[in-house]
C-alpha cells in the first residue's frame, strides 16, 4: 500500500542530496525537522561544509568577513553522511544509483539534485588561465581575488550583471580604480531592464567606476611571466590592468547527467510544480526531486511558465518544499510558489525586487525618484502588475508583492505616497531583445513545455 | 436604551481595564463603519498588517484634519509636524537624519553603551524603595525610569524633568480620543501651549549644543555636518519633542503593563527570575499581549482601499487597532494566553512599515533590564489591587497606579 511505502521510506529509506550548498543544507534539514529517520547523505563537489555565497561579493571583498567564514547556521543536527569534495559524474536513474569522481557508487531510495550553477568561465581557456584572471562564485574564488586585490592597480570586471556590479561597489569602496565593461547599454538590463539600467550606470559613474557599455571584451593579454596586463575591447580601445574578474553569469550544473534520461540540460533541469524532476520525454519521475538554481519549474502566478531562478530566498523555499514532498503522501505535497524576489546592494544602495521583472514589457515609477536614487518601479505585462524594484524603499515591497500576486491591473491607476510628476505614466521597460546573447539574466523563462526542444540554446562560449 | 456603539465602548474609559472582549467582539467585522463621519476600523492582524505597508495609507497631519479630526488642527500650528505626522519624502529625510544620531550604520553603539547605565538607574530605583513594603510601581520606577533615559539620551538635564512632566502630560492627554472628543477650546489652547514651550525649552538646549556639541542625541540632531543632511531647528525641535513623548510615555506603559501581567502569571515571573535570559522573549510576547500602543488612530488613505470587500473611500480616516489584531486566531494560536514560549512572535506592538516605532531597540532594552531586575529583588511580590486604576487614554493605555507589596528587597 501507499502509505506503508511513504512509513517505510521516512522510518529507514536512503535519501541521497547531491549538492552541499544552501538548497541542500535547508532540504537535509526539513527532511529531519519533519521526521525522516532514515539515512541522509550529502555529497558535494566542493570540499566544504555549506557556507553563503552572496557575502562573496559584497561583505568578504570589503574585508568586512572572512571568505573562510561564511559558513550557512545549521537550523538543526541533520545526521547526514557527507561526501565533500567529491563530485557526481552520473546518474543511473533505473538502478537508482549515483556515480561519484571517486568511482563509488551511492543507491538511494529517494534522490535530490541541488548542484546550483558555476560561474561561466572565460571563453579563450588559455587567457582564462592567465595569473590575475578570476572569476567568482566559491569561497576559494573569494579568497583569491581578495589576497589579489590587496596589491591591485585596477580591476577590470567583465559583465555589470549583479555580480559584477557588486565586485565594482566593493573595488570602488577598497579605492581601487574599476573599469566594469559591459555588452548592453547600462548595468543590470539583463534583470531589471533599461530604465533601471539607466540609474545603476549613474550610480556607478558617480562613485567613480570608469563604466564601459556597448562594448565587449575581445581578448586579455598577458606578459612573458603569464600575468593579466590589459584588456581588449571591441571598440578598439585597450585598458591596462593587472586584475580581471570575469562575470558574465552562470552555467547550471547538468552535464553529469547527460544521458541519464533526465530531462536536464543548460538551463537546468524541468521539474514539476512539486519539484519532481521530468525525465526527457517529459514525464515526471518518482523518486527525483530537484531544488535551488538548478531547477526549472513551473510558476501559476506568471502563467505557468518554467522559472529558473538564481535567488537565494529560492533555493531556501524550493528546497524545503522538495524536501516536504519527497517525504509525505500524495495528498499532502505542495507546490513549489515562491514569489520570486531577489536583493544586491551596491554603494550602499539597497536593491530590491519582488515578481519577474524581465517579465515586464513597462515600468512605472510609482514612489519617489530615480534622480533621488530612492524610488520604486512598477512592471508591467499586458495590463497586470508582474514585479517591482526598490532602490532603497524596500518597506513597500510587500505591498507590491500582493498586487503582483492579485494580477493587479497595471498602470498604476491609484495615487501613492510620494509620487513624482514622472510616475504619473508608464515607459517602455527597455529590456533587451532576447535573441541578442547578452549576459544571461538571472530568472530565465523558457515556455511552457519542460522538454521544450525549441529553447534557444545559450552556447557554452561567449 | 440603546446600546453605544462598539467603537465608543472601546474607547468608553469604563472599559480600560479589559478591552480584550470588546476587540474580540471587533476583529467579527473586519472594517467596522459606525458613524458616517466616524473612522474606518480594522482588527485584524493580516489586513492592519496589509495597511501598515500600504503606499495610500497617509500620516500626513494635513490629510488628518481634512478629515476632520480636531486635535490634529491644533497641533498643526507652533511646531511643525514631527516626523510620525508626514509622508515620504519628508518623513523619509527626517527619520534617515534622526536615525543616523541614533542607531546602525552611523550610530550602532549609541543604545548598547547604555545598557551599563540603564543597569545603575533601575538598581537606584529599586534601592529607592527603601524600607518600604508596598510602592506604586508607576511613580516610583516606571515613570521616572524612561524619562531619566531619554533625558540621557537626548542629552537633557535631569534636573529639568519635573518642568517636563507640566509639558508633557497635556501633550500625551491630547492624543487620546476621548479627551478629543470632548476637547474644548481651552483645552486645546492648553497643548498647544505645552507644546511651544517644551519646543522653547529645547531650542535653547539644541542651541546650547549648537556651539558645544556633546555625545548626545540632541548635538547629533544639530550637526548640519551629519552624514544625512541637516534639519532646520524647527525640525530638530519638533524630533525631539517626538522622541521625548513617544520614548517614556509608552515605555512606562510597557514597564508597567509588563509588571502586572508577570504578577497575573506568577509561574513566568519566578521563571524570569530563574534565568533572565528568558527577558527578550517575555518582552516580545507583551508587546504582543498588553502593547502599550493599543491602536493607531491618526491614518487617512489617499486612494480607495478594499479591504475584505469593503472599500474604504479616499480621504476616510482608518484606526487600526493593534492590540485586537495581535490577539488574532488567525494569526496566533491560542492568542488570549500569555504565552512566552511561543516561537512565532512576529506581533504589531511596534507597528510595522516605515514608521515602525524608531525607539523600539531602546524600549527593548529598558523593559528587558526593567523586568529582569524587579523580578530578581523583589521578594514574593504580589498585586495589592486586581485590576489596578488606569490612565484615561485608549491609546496609550496602561495603569496609573500599580500598587505591589514584597516581602523584602533583595
Amino acid at each position: 500500500m501507499a502509505a506503508d511505502h511513504v512509513d517505510r521510506l521516512r522510518r529507514e529509506g536512503r535519501i541521497v542530496i547531491v549538492g552541499a550548498s544552501l538548497a541542500g543544507l535547508r532540504a537535509a534539514e526539513t527532511l529531519r525537522a519533519e521526521g525522516f529517520a532514515g539515512s541522509l547523505t550529502m555529497i558535494g563537489d566542493e570540499p566544504y561544509e555549506p557556507y553563503d555565497r552572496p557575502p562573496l561579493s559584497k561583505a568578504v571583498l570589503l574585508g568586512m568577513a572572512s571568505p573562510h567564514r561564511t559558513e550557512l547556521p545549521r537550523r538543526r543536527e541533520i545526521d547526514a553522511k557527507w561526501r565533500l569534495g567529491v563530485a557526481a559524474t552520473g546518474l543511473d536513474l533505473s538502478a537508482k544509483r549515483v556515480r561519484l569522481a571517486d568511482g563509488d557508487e551511492v543507491e538511494y531510495d529517494r534522490l535530490l539534485i541541488a548542484t546550483g550553477v558555476r560561474a561561466r568561465p572565460w571563453f579563450k581557456e588559455e587567457e582564462g588561465r592567465l595569473d590575475g584572471v578570476f572569476l567568482l562564485r566559491t569561497r576559494d574564488d573569494a579568497a583569491g581575488l581578495l589576497q589579489r586585490l590587496r596589491s591591485a592597480r585596477r580591476v577590470f570586471i567583465i559583465g555589470a550583471g549583479f555580480a559584477g556590479c557588486e565586485v565594482a561597489s566593493a573595488c570602488r569602496e577598497m579605492g581601487l580604480a574599476v573599469t566594469l565593461a559591459e555588452r548592453a547599454g547600462a548595468p543590470l538590463v539583463g534583470a531589471l531592464g533599461g530604465v533601471i539600467g539607466a540609474v545603476a550606470a549613474e550610480l556607478h559613474t558617480e562613485n567613480g567606476v570608469d563604466l564601459r557599455t556597448g562594448v565587449t571584451v575581445t581578448a586579455l593579454e598577458g606578459d612573458p611571466a603569464g600575468r593579466v596586463r590589459a584588456v581588449h575591447l571591441s571598440d578598439g580601445g585597450e585598458v591596462e590592468t593587472d586584475v580581471v574578474v570575469v562575470s558574465l553569469g552562470s552555467l547550471r550544473n547538468t552535464e553529469w547527467l547527460t544521458g541519464s534520461g533526465l530531462g536536464a540540460g543548460p538551463r537546468g533541469i524541468a521539474c514539476d510544480a512539486g519539484c519532481r524532476a521530468f525525465d526527457f520525454r517529459g514525464i515526471v519521475t518518482d523518486d527525483v526531486f530537484v531544488a535551488g538554481d538548478v531547477a526549472r519549474s513551473p510558476h501559476a502566478l506568471f502563467g505557468y511558465q518554467f522559472l529558473s531562478l538564481e535567488h537565494w530566498g529560492n533555493a531556501v523555499a524550493q528546497a524545503e518544499t522538495a524536501a516536504h514532498n519527497m517525504i509525505c503522501r500524495g495528498a499532502d505535497r505542495r507546490p513549489h510558489l515562491w514569489m520570486p524576489a531577489f536583493w544586491s546592494s551596491q554603494f550602499r544602495v539597497n536593491i530590491k525586487s519582488v515578481g519577474v521583472p524581465p517579465m515586464g514589457d513597462q515600468i512605472m515609477i510609482t514612489q519617489g525618484s530615480p534622480a533621488e536614487r530612492r524610488f520604486v518601479g512598477v512592471y508591467g505585462y499586458k495590463g497586470r502588475v508582474v514585479a517591482a524594484v526598490s532602490f532603497d524603499n524596500t518597506r513597500w515591497l510587500e505591498f507590491y508583492q500582493r498586487q503582483i500576486e492579485r494580477g493587479a491591473p497595471f498602470p498604476v491607476e491609484y495615487a501613492t505616497v510620494d509620487r513624482r510628476p514622472e510616475g504619473r505614466q508608464p515607459v517602455d521597460a527597455d529590456f533587451p531583445d532576447p535573441s541578442l546573447p547578452t549576459h544571461g539574466p538571472t530568472v530565465t523563462l523558457s515556455g511552457y513545455s519542460p522538454a521544450d526542444q525549441q529553447l534557444v540554446f545559450t552556447p557554452a562560449h561567449h | 436604551m440603546t446600546q453605544a456603539s462598539l467603537f465608543r465602548r472601546i474607547t468608553d474609559f469604563a472599559n480600560r481595564a479589559d478591552p480584550y472582549p470588546l476587540y474580540e467582539e471587533l476583529r467579527r467585522t473586519p472594517v467596522l463603519h459606525e458613524e458616517e463621519d466616524g473612522p474606518y476600523v480594522v482588527s485584524s492582524f493580516w489586513d492592519i498588517e496589509s495597511l501598515l505597508h500600504d503606499p495610500r495609507i497617509s500620516s500626513d497631519a494635513a490629510n488628518l484634519a481634512a478629515a476632520g479630526d480636531e486635535l490634529a488642527e491644533a497641533q498643526s500650528t507652533g511646531l511643525p509636524p514631527s516626523f510620525l505626522r508626514l509622508d515620504p519624502p519628508e518623513h523619509d529625510r527626517l527619520r534617515r537624519i534622526a536615525n543616523s544620531a541614533f542607531g546602525p550604520p552611523h550610530k550602532p553603539r549609541r543604545i548598547e553603551s547604555m545598557r551599563g547605565e540603564l543597569h545603575e538607574i533601575v538598581g537606584g530605583l529599586i534601592d529607592g524603595f527603601g524600607e518600604a513594603r508596598e510602592i506604586d510601581l508607576v511613580d516610583q520606577f516606571a515613570y521616572p525610569f524612561p524619562v531619566t533615559v531619554i533625558c540621557r539620551l537626548l542629552g537633557v538635564p535631569r534636573e529639568d524633568e519635573p518642568r517636563f512632566r507640566s509639558w508633557v502630560d497635556p501633550l500625551v492627554a491630547s492624543l487620546d480620543p476621548e479627551t478629543r472628543e470632548s476637547a474644548d477650546e481651552e483645552f486645546v489652547k492648553a497643548a498647544q501651549e505645552a507644546r511651544m514651550q517644551l519646543g522653547m525649552y529645547l531650542a535653547g538646549l539644541v542651541e546650547q549644543r549648537t556651539k558645544d556639541p556633546q555625545d548626545d542625541m540632541l548635538s547629533d540632531l544639530a550637526d548640519s555636518r551629519g552624514p544625512e543632511g541637516a534639519m532646520t531647528m524647527m525640525e530638530v525641535m519638533s524630533t525631539a519633542v517626538l522622541l521625548l513623548i513617544a520614548g517614556h510615555e509608552t515605555t512606562v506603559n510597557l514597564i508597567t503593563n509588563g509588571m502586572l501581567t508577570l504578577l497575573r502569571h506568577p509561574d513566568v515571573l519566578r521563571r524570569l527570575r530563574e534565568d533572565p535570559g528568558l527577558a527578550a522573549n517575555i518582552v516580545e510576547e507583551l508587546l504582543r499581549y498588553e502593547p502599550p500602543v493599543q491602536i493607531v488612530p491618526q491614518r487617512t488613505c489617499i486612494a480607495d482601499i478594499e479591504v475584505r470587500g469593503v472599500t474604504i473611500p479616499k480621504g476616510s480616516r482608518i484606526w487600526l487597532m493593534l492590540a485586537a489584531g495581535n490577539r488574532d486566531p488567525e494569526r496566533f494560536k491560542d492568542p488570549e494566553r500569555f504565552d512566552p514560549d511561543r516561537g512565532d512572535i512576529q506581533h504589531l506592538g511596534f507597528g510595522s512599515g516605515i514608521h515602525s516605532c524608531f525607539g523600539a531597540p531602546l524600549a527593548r532594552l529598558e523593559t528587558q533590564i526593567a523586568l529582569t531586575e524587579l523580578a530578581r529583588r523583589l521578594d514574593s511580590p504580589r498585586l495589592v489591587e486586581d485590576p489596578p486604576p488606569y490612565r484615561q487614554n485608549a491609546v496609550l493605555r496602561g495603569p496609573r497606579h500599580l500598587r505591589i507589596a514584597f516581602d523584602k528587597l533583595r
